[in-house]
């Protein structure tokens, strides 16, 4: 007779994936961006993001201790949040400001919620929102890179996304912001390889896009959110008389759609809330840029969408298979 | 409707460990002793017919009720009745259990002979004295399933082959083994009640199975063999009559609301072997797998066999077992000793080393959205957990918890390793409890 056998229920067989191997995944996704900032905005870019990671690991680890709750570092979701919060800032941001910034994002917007999967808003979103209202001077301080004969000189000055702003209101009619080159804006295929100004993790499309496609391949994040997010953008600044191409390559747009717009705590869980959410948060950010007085509008317009999912998730359940209307 | 406008029900893909595959079965010895539990399928338990120290034969009658919705119980062996006494089925259910002492002889009961059938009544009379239950795990009284209230409705016959859960391989040994067999069966279904299609699905990971019985039915006018995608739920009841006919079982139907009865292939190729011969249910083909066991085999076991001799007739435990499963992984219940007998809707025993139990500790759920697109049937088991925690019996109610088959699907994706599905048969219970009064 066998004794001490497991008893639980059923299943007895679990798919390997867990939290910590998902933002894992995600994690390794980042990286090659981070690789291409640092060559692109020099050593600062690679330093800021450390110590972001480093902070809100801590800041997470010593908030657990604090309050005697289970240790989550191992999940390596607060590492995602380091990551994606220094890819929101511009290299040259002082050190301590960045601080205050993931201490806001994992015990404010984080921990004092009820960790992960409690949080209300992105927590590196909801972060930049705090930096950019507080330290308005230091979040725009970009690094404006040029690649020249193979090297990469770097001047302070505007990213592309201010230039067209600012040229907006002084042009006669909008076809020069659709076909002509704007002064300020580089050309496209400098822009695919984050060769402009702007926040240091922003800037590189092609290896975010790397990493987009592939956290989809590997079934971490739906296409729905960044392909209609991006796609509302493009559409809507067509529609408004920019040149959509610029839209989407000049700002955090492809940053925010693959990595900050798919956060699974924020953003709705059905197939038609996603369309939904990614359509608000294609049309909040158009709005802002071109209408508002901010020059970027990616983290408003996730924050904002952040915050009515609860609403969308309520509106948007599923209807189960052979269910009958009561 | 064309098909591309169909909807596709999801599911998960789960590592097909169908090693037993090409195992012939065999016949096991004899036990010393076994235990015929007075339940064994769903509905109420059988009162003893036999005293202490009787002498039963084999396939003589030891169980029954009056109820409408139970099967009767009939000896496995021929041997003295040990001892009545009271028994705990693994999922804590207290009912009694006839030990029989064997003596090896396999004398044949005398009222065990085929039975004379010519028409629908003594069809339904036949199967109800056969014992017979649906073998697919369920166990479902067939003779219920057979008859039912409006027998006009019903046009089509489903034959449940697929087999989706991992490890288990005794419906495809039945389809190589006794594919004739199985389409005797069908026969005998298909004409006492009267139905115009027959559809025998099969995971096309069994292309034999498959051809076998594409060959076999060919002739047979509304016939068909539904090759089904491989892809776990597949076996599971409605997902199997919407894959095959496309017809959907509503919510608080039965199948045959949906003019459809669904049969296991095990159950069918019974039909046929109790009408040539009379014996009733007393044996059962059963998978026994797994990483603890040293000769994985497909065995025929006398029913109320315990789990320690069938292992040993499988050459033993080849690592020491920490986790024994009746049934597949996926669905199967954990026994906490292998005392316990084999009885009539078992198709496996499996038995785990250490290596293999993988318990890890839930985490919060991170609203990733897995279990909704995992799930067959479209619910959100995140939500559902949500409310239940809440105990809100209207969010439950909303969220269509009922309809919950405990499929597994939601656990098995959990990034957070959250046991959805045993939050959903909570849930389901709690539900009951709150809205009878």
């Amino acid at each position: 007779m066998s004794k001490n056998l497991w008893i639980a229920p059923a299943p007895h067989v679990k798919d390997k994936a867990s939290t910590g191997s998902i933002m894992l995944c995600v994690t390794a996704a980042l990286l090659p961006t981070l690789f291409a900032s640092t060559y692109i905005f020099g050593f600062r870019a690679l330093l800021l993001t450390l110590v972001c990671v480093a902070s809100c690991v801590i800041f997470e680890y010593l908030y657990r201790v604090l309050t005697k709750q289970s240790n989550t570092i191992l999940d390596f979701s607060a590492v995602v949040t380091g990551l994606l919060l220094a890819y929101n800032l511009p290299s040259t941001f002082p050190i301590w400001m960045a601080m205050i910034g993931c201490f806001v994002a994992i015990v404010v917007v984080k921990q004092l919620f009820g960790g992960i999967g409690q949080n209300f808003a992105n927590p590196a979103i909801a972060a930049r929102v705090v930096l950019l209202v507080s330290f308005s001077k230091d979040m725009a301080n970009f690094v404006i890179p040029t690649f020249k004969d193979g090297v990469i000189t770097r001047v302070v000055g505007a990213t592309p996304l201010a230039s067209i702003n600012a040229q907006m209101p002084t042009l006669a009619d909008h076809s020069e912001l659709m076909f002509g080159g704007v002064e300020g804006v580089p050309d496209i295929f400098m822009m695919l390889f984050g060769i402009r100004g702007g926040s240091l993790g922003e800037t590189c499309a092609i290896t975010l896009l790397i990493g987009g496609i592939y956290l989809i391949c590997k079934k971490i994040i739906s296409p729905i959110i960044p392909l209609t997010y991006i796609g509302t953008v493009f559409v809507l600044s067509w529609l408004l008389g920019v040149n959509p191409v610029q839209q989407v390559l000049a700002g955090g747009l492809i940053l925010g759609a693959f990595f900050m717009a798919t956060d699974y705590t924020t953003s709705p869980v059905t197939k038609k809330g996603k369309y939904i959410y990614a359509v608000g948060c294609g049309l909040l950010t158009v709005l802002i840029r071109l209408f508002g007085n901010y020059v970027e509008g990616v983290s408003f317009a996730i924050l904002l969408m952040n915050i009515v999912t609860p609403l969308i998730d309520r509106y948007t359940k599923t209807r189960p298979f052979g269910g009958i209307a009561k | 409707m064309s098909s591309f406008l169909k909807k596709t029900l999801s599911g998960i893909k789960v590592a097909h460990h169908k090693n037993t595959k090409d195992c012939e079965t065999v016949v096991m010895p004899i036990p010393q002793k076994v235990s015929l539990p007075m339940l064994q399928h769903m509905g109420a338990p059988c009162e003893p017919l036999v005293k202490v120290n009787d002498t039963v034969c084999v396939g003589q009658l030891i169980g029954s009720s009056d109820k409408f919705m139970s099967a009767p119980i009939h000896s496995s062996v021929s041997g003295r009745v040990a001892a009545i006494e009271e028994f705990i089925n693994p999922l804590g259910v207290r009912t009694q259990s006839a030990v029989i002492e064997t003596d090896g002889e396999q004398r044949v009961d005398p009222s065990v002979k085929a039975p004379v059938v010519t028409n629908k009544e003594e069809f339904l009379a036949a199967i109800k004295a056969s014992g017979l239950i649906g073998l697919g795990g369920a166990g479902f009284p067939t003779h219920i399933k057979l008859n039912p209230p409006k027998p006009e409705q019903v046009d089509t016959l489903v034959i449940n082959g697929a087999e989706c859960e991992p490890y288990i391989t005794t419906d495809y040994r039945e389809f190589m083994e006794n594919g004739e067999e199985v389409l005797e069966g069908i026969g005998h279904v298909a004409r006492y009640l009267e139905l115009k299609y027959v559809k025998i699905g099969i995971e096309d990971n069994k292309p034999e199975a498959i051809a076998k019985m594409k060959e076999l039915c060919a002739g047979h006018e509304g016939y068909e063999v539904v090759a089904l995608k491989s892809s776990y739920p597949q076996g599971a009841e409605k997902v199997l009559v919407y894959e095959t006919t496309g017809r959907v079982i509503r919510e608080g139907q039965l199948p045959a609301d949906a003019g459809v009865i669904v049969m296991n292939v095990s159950s069918v190729g019974f039909v046929a072997r109790y009408l040539k011969t009379g014996m009733p249910l007393v044996t059962k083909r059963i998978t026994v797998d797994g990483t603890a066991v040293a000769e994985p085999k497909n065995v025929v076991v006398p029913v109320g066999t315990h789990i320690s001799d069938v292992m040993e007739f499988c050459g033993g435990y080849k690592k020491e077992p920490k986790l024994i499963l009746m049934g597949g992984p996926m669905t199967g219940i954990a026994v906490y000793d292998d005392a316990f007998p084999v009885i009539k809707n078992n198709n496996a025993i499996l038995a785990f080393d250490e290596e293999f139990i993988n318990i890890e500790p839930e985490t919060p759920c991170i609203r990733c959205g897995r279990c909704v697109q995992a799930c067959p049937f479209d619910l959100m088991p995140a939500a559902l957990e949500k409310a239940y925690k809440a105990k809100d019996v209207d969010a439950l109610k909303a969220l269509k918890v009922n309809l919950c088959m405990e499929c597994g699907c939601c656990s098995y994706v959990c990034p957070a390793k959250r046991n959805l599905a045993f939050t959903n048969r909570m849930a389901k219970k709690f539900l009951r409890e709150n809205t009878s009064k």
